[in-house]
């Protein structure tokens, strides 16, 4: 640790930040430092600043505790008084061995934590919930534990789940990003927006936070000239934001389609899908298009067409009209069609 | 003019009723009669114009189309917020609107309208934002136009004609009439000296050069090449 502290601001801004980083996961946090793991351990253990005073509560338990005491041994100063032998003879090997590493003179080899490669927490609320935007606050603190997850795997989430548990069922909010995300507050804007649309029927008694399918997300460093990324992320969470409260559908692009037929040449797509290279120009378009509606062929005077689109035999959505720009009452321009003597107004020229 | 108050004027930021206002900024709209009678010399960035017409298909879309396809080939996104029908895709390519940064935003209600056009607002990433509100409060429009304060989108709100009679918080307010082929516009409400007399706009229609005939045949080729000339291209 002796090596990143310069990283953190030093030992207190470190100790500080593991305290706060803790504590919103939901800990009682307390911190000790010393040459060794097992030392620092039974320090914060113990709340003391040096080892000699450290109670034997913290350093073992159960029979050679009891023994212990009734020895009239009360700290770890008295113990390290004891002869060893005597001790391993008492107490057992186990209790020597701790004893040697916590004084550094055995090694102890720590495994490295890995971080699991999904997410999965409950919180019990301490009382039943029955008001949807209450929960946002039990929820953040889920949401802190996972992003805590996400920056140890480099790795952000697309989707996640939230589910709220009542007393005989559950109820599940599914919440999607517009591209992968890790900070609890992001994330916790989404949810925000889903549980404020929502309206419970019934308390919740407790909620669960589960997301799998991390995707890698690396941290990007801050531009020098300014910041190409930053508009398109920013775009990236606008558009997630509208889509967590008015739905998915609500925001989409356009493209064109190659189709002679009208309303089969375009095409709702994600924003930014599209390849002007595939656009060919047709006839005059209106800009607006209209579900076809019955015209009175006395209500409109043409002003230019024919034009015939003939097309579609093969998919069962056959379409033989010949369509023409139209003047209708108020002097707006109409784009209409004939189909089987038939006039049908299908867009404006707005 | 003593040659005292000439230099006055030059160095002071006098402002003089018969100008029209500062220079802030602006999208070109493409019409040099238009770009002259608006403040900045064009539409103002950065606050609320209101376009007011009674009905569609007069040509309300095409008055912004030259300025919209000039921002979506710079790369500035372009967001549609409840439009009463479909944009339709082929006219907007066929116009010079580089589709990959027009986005549709639908929202039924009216609070969600509202509420998404304040998000886009407050976005840095959109550049400019079409909405459509039937009806819209003082208040509600008051939040939009201190939204769009704080960001430098273009923001044009379509309303019916009535709105005319209510005042409004929007930077500058133009009604539109029908004029045979080409758009009356009345320029209710500008920065600095009101507008005098009304404008009329020859916005492409597509019965210019037009028999009673028949349609010219499409055009050939890519129509990128021809919108790389900052031409936007209309059948």
């Amino acid at each position: 640790m002796q090596g990143s502290l310069r990283y953190f601001g030093g030992r207190e801004a470190f100790f500080a930040r593991l305290a706060h980083g803790l504590s919103g996961l939901g800990f009682e946090v307390k911190t000790a430092s010393a040459a060794t793991p097992r030392a620092a351990l039974w320090l914060a253990r113990g709340e003391k600043k040096i080892l000699e005073e450290v109670p034997l509560q913290a350093v073992c338990g159960g029979e050679p505790l009891a023994l212990l005491e009734s020895l009239g041994m009360k700290d770890f100063g008295d113990l390290m008084r004891l002869p060893r032998e005597g001790l391993a003879r008492r107490c057992g090997r186990r209790l020597l061995d701790d004893l040697d590493r916590a004084l550094g003179a055995a090694p102890e080899p720590r495994a490295y934590f890995s971080p699991p490669p999904s997410f999965a927490a409950r919180l019990e609320l301490p009382a039943a919930v029955a008001h949807a935007e209450a929960l946002l606050f039990a929820a953040r603190r889920l949401l802190a534990q996972l992003e805590g997850l996400l920056a140890a795997r480099q790795a952000g989430v697309r989707c996640f789940t939230l589910t709220l548990i009542h007393e005989d069922e559950e109820s599940k909010i599914e919440v999607g990003l517009a591209s992968a995300a890790r900070h609890a507050e992001r994330l916790a804007r989404l949810l925000q927006e889903k549980l404020s649309a929502l309206q419970l029927r019934r308390p919740v008694e407790a909620i669960r936070l589960e997301a799998r399918d991390f995707a890698p997300l690396a941290e990007r460093s801050a531009g020098m000239f300014g910041d190409a990324g930053a508009e398109a992320e920013d775009w990236a969470r606008l558009v997630e934001r509208l889509r967590a409260r008015l739905g998915h559908e609500a925001v989409s692009g356009l493209a064109t389609h190659p189709d002679h037929r009208p309303e089969h040449a375009w095409r709702r797509v994600e924003p930014g899908e599209w390849d002007p290279r595939e656009f060919r120009q047709p006839g005059p378009r209106p800009l607006w298009l209209l579900e076809p509606r019955p015209v009175p062929e006395n209500s409109f005077r043409l002003l230019a067409g024919p034009e015939r689109i003939e097309s579609g035999w093969w998919d069962g959505d056959e379409a033989s009209r010949d369509y023409f720009v139209a003047r209708l009452a108020g002097d707006s321009l109409a784009w209409i069609y004939r189909e089987s003597g038939e006039w049908f107004l299908h867009g404006l020229f707005a | 003019m003593s040659a005292a108050l000439e230099s006055i004027l030059e160095q002071h930021p006098v402002w003089r009723g018969g100008a029209v206002a500062c220079a802030a900024p602006a999208v070109p709209s493409g019409f040099a009669s238009l770009d002259r009678e608006l403040p900045g010399g064009g539409w103002p960035a950065g606050a609320l114009t209101e376009i007011l017409g009674e009905r569609a298909g007069i040509g309300e879309l095409q008055l912004l189309l030259p300025g919209l396809a000039a921002l979506s080939w710079a790369g500035k996104r372009i967001v549609w917020l409840a439009p009463p029908h479909l944009p339709y895709a082929p006219a907007l390519a066929a116009a010079g609107v580089d589709l990959a940064h027009v986005a549709v935003v639908r929202a039924p209600g009216r609070r969600d309208a509202l509420w998404a056009a304040e998000q886009v607002l407050r976005a840095a990433s959109c550049h400019a934002l079409l909405a459509w509100f039937p009806s819209a409060r003082y208040e509600e429009l008051r939040r939009l136009a201190v939204a769009a304060e704080a960001g430098r989108a273009w923001v044009a709100l379509f309303r019916p004609l009535q709105a005319a009679q209510e005042s409004s918080p929007a930077a500058l307010r133009i009604a539109l009439e029908p004029d045979g082929d080409a758009l009356c516009l009345r320029i209710l409400k500008r920065r600095g000296a009101p507008a005098a007399a009304p404008l009329h706009l020859p916005v492409k229609r597509p019965v210019h050069a037009l028999g009673r005939n028949s349609f010219p045949a499409p055009a050939a080729g890519h129509a990128r090449d021809d919108r790389r000339l900052g031409v936007p291209v209309h059948a």
